[in-house]
């Protein structure tokens, strides 16, 4: 124990008698602490918090060294030691919780205030739903023409984090309803040209992308680091499967779906409502629900439905509105109508039902009874080649389009009959059995159901030209248009 | 309570803190007195927060060793701090409150869009429950030097 020498600095002097310097008897720093508290009690509530804690801005030096980096108050300090109490000066604004954050959500800047000014001023969003958005996270499942309007408004509304699956290359063909890309990124991968633009709109959306079909294997995985999924794919194997990962995850869905001139949507949460499988519980068999690819759709519709779904999106993470939970909404564009549907829970559901068969995701692709691709390749295809090289050696085989008539006047290959799909029961007489038969449409889908049907009606020297109408244009003859 | 200056140690203060926007700026002032005091010196400080500078300053235990010494070789003492509010009105936050020590004045500069505005200084209160305003009185730069240093003749 020695005399130690404590400098005390001008603001406390008034609490220490006015003395500038007081002697103690102490080992340690915080021994010459307490003793100088216990001479000038006064001096206890500038040093010491409520919890008997050294107060931040109060620096304990010995010599020229803060405690804090020596030993704290276990210092050893020793007669020739010099002990000193130093001010550190702390201070600055009240700045509110949403600049700051310390309430837990993200915080604000005044761009985004500004940004979001039409959001702050409606009480069912206001600055708390705004930071909620931004705290949030949606999964869009395609980026293609549902995809579009979603990832375009639900970025421009500011939810904080959108991941995107998708996979593709944007096409010409895409360009006439997904918004999302432009005629430059043709060719580029969709998720890139989602990025950008998205980018554009608003550089504080923090965008993930997944360049990966959506699989059995990898689903669970992508969609358990989101709040909420938007279903905008275009097949039914994706669909089940975004349904039952959804279930598995408790996550809600949010669905949608167009064709040709008719759309639907809703919302899908297991926990609250129905989910796909208690509307579908089977698939279609394949071929009977023609894809867009194949049937046609206006560009405008996934509009309106991909719009549809955002707003949904946003009510959900908002919490505000009466959500599409059990209700099937059905829009159609010719008649400019929509309707609405009561869904119901199905108590048997393999999914969400009270005692659920399907408890992991399953393989999709047989569930909804398709056959890989290169499974029928084989015995009834011909390629395009193989077709001209037949019709160049003066061996034409009888060649039959099972397209309409309207897509007949776009495009048709030379010496073709007209014979759309529907009509074929009624015109099979004015086929040749005997003769070599080669089915084909726009991209081979149809005339694989039209071979179908021919088989079974006894026709046995049938062929499917691999790739349609388009294959033969990108392949053999440039002079026929591709659409 | 009374803090005189000169107005050109004003603009000091209000350019260091403008210099700082949108930060907020701090510093020492240097001079003598208790209740009236007079300001000798100015000396602007580097806020050492390295998160949060535009709503936190810290000048950190050596910075205040160092204004102690520079204060002590001219008799003088540290008798008051300043900080601005960049966009936010001249008056002591909670935050201040929590972190204030006593005796010393606070002086406090509303910065607005780059702007020195406003200026206030206040002094925390013996018991901590608040701070009391002190006024900032403008006076003629030969009394303000004649007060703070009546010994420097040159």
């Amino acid at each position: 124990m020695s005399t130690i020498r404590i400098h005390i600095p001008t603001p406390l002097r008034a609490y220490a008698g006015g003395l500038a310097t007081i002697e103690v008897e102490a080992a340690t720093a915080g021994e010459a602490l307490a003793k100088l508290v216990a001479a000038h009690p006064a001096l206890r509530a500038h040093l010491y918090d409520a919890d008997g804690r050294l107060r931040r801005f109060v620096n304990v030096y010995v010599n020229d060294e803060d405690i804090r980096h020596l030993a704290r108050e276990a210092t050893p300090v020793s007669a020739e030691d010099h002990v000193a109490i130093v001010p550190s000066i702390a201070g600055g604004r009240r700045a509110p919780a949403w600049a700051t954050g310390e309430d837990g959500l993200p915080p604000m800047s005044q761009e985004e205030l500004l940004r979001y000014g039409r959001h702050l001023i409606l009480p069912e969003v206001g600055l708390a739903g705004q930071r909620k958005l931004k705290a949030s996270s949606v999964l869009c499942v395609g980026a293609g023409g549902l995809g579009s309007p979603l990832a375009l408004y639900l970025a421009a509304a500011g939810v904080g984090r959108m991941g995107i699956v998708d996979f593709d290359v944007v096409d010409e063909s895409n360009l006439q309803r997904q918004i999302l890309h432009g005629t430059a990124d043709v060719g580029r991968p969709k998720l890139d040209s989602a990025a950008d633009r998205i980018r554009d709109i608003n550089p504080n959306v923090q965008v993930e992308r997944h360049a990966v079909r959506l699989s059995s294997e990898n689903a669970l995985d992508i969609l358990a680091r989101y709040d909420v999924i938007v279903d905008g794919t275009d097949n039914f194997p994706t669909r089940y499967l975004v349904n039952d990962a959804c279930v598995l995850l408790g996550k809600p869905n949010v669905y949608g779906s167009i064709f040709r001139f008719e759309g639907q949507a809703s919302v899908f949460d297991a926990k609250r409502g129905p989910c796909y499988r208690c509307l579908y519980p089977d698939p279609p068999p394949p071929g009977l629900v023609p894809s867009c690819a194949e049937g046609g759709v206006l560009g405008v519709l996934p509009g309106v439905i991909g719009v549809v779904q955002a707003i949904e999106t946003l009510k959900l993470l908002l919490g505000a509105g009466e959500p599409l939970i059990g209700r099937l909404l059905l829009f159609d564009a010719l008649a400019m109508r929509f309707r609405e549907l009561k869904l119901r829970k199905d108590p048997e559901c393999p999914v969400c039902g009270e005692h659920p068969s399907v408890t992991a995701l399953i393989d999709y692709q047989q569930f909804c009874g398709i056959v890989p691709a290169d499974a029928h390749a084989g015995a009834d295809d011909i390629s395009v080649r193989g077709l001209a090289d037949q019709q160049r050696a003066g061996d034409p085989p009888m060649l039959v389009d099972v397209r309409e008539p309207h897509e007949w006047q776009i495009a048709r290959i030379e010496g073709a009959t007209l014979m759309p799909l529907n009509s074929l029961p009624e015109r099979v007489s004015e086929l040749d059995s005997s003769r070599e038969i080669v089915l084909y449409c726009h991209h081979g889908q149809r005339s694989q159901r039209a071979l179908e049907f021919l088989k079974q009606s006894g026709f046995r020297k049938l062929k499917n030209l691999q790739g349609g109408i388009d294959a033969w244009s990108r392949e053999i003859d440039p002079a026929v248009p591709r659409y | 309570m009374r803090l005189e200056l000169s107005r050109d140690q004003l603009a000091q203060i209000h350019a260091a803190l403008e210099r700082a926007y949108p930060d907020e700026g701090c510093g020492v002032l240097l001079g003598r007195g208790d209740g009236a005091r007079q300001v000798a010196e100015v000396m602007a400080f580097e806020n050492t927060r390295e998160d949060s500078r535009a709503n936190r300053y810290l000048i950190a235990p050596g910075q205040v060793l160092e204004a102690e010494r520079r204060a002590r070789a001219q008799a003088l003492d540290v008798v008051a701090f300043f900080h601005s509010h960049p966009d936010h009105p001249a008056r002591p936050s909670a935050f201040d409150l929590e972190h204030a020590w006593p005796w010393y004045d606070y002086v406090i500069v509303g910065v607005v869009r780059g702007r020195a505005e406003a200026t206030t200084a206040w002094r925390l209160r013996d018991d901590r429950a608040a701070f009391d305003e002190v006024e900032v009185a403008i006076v003629a730069p030969h009394a303000a030097r004649a007060a703070a240093d009546p010994a420097a003749e040159e």
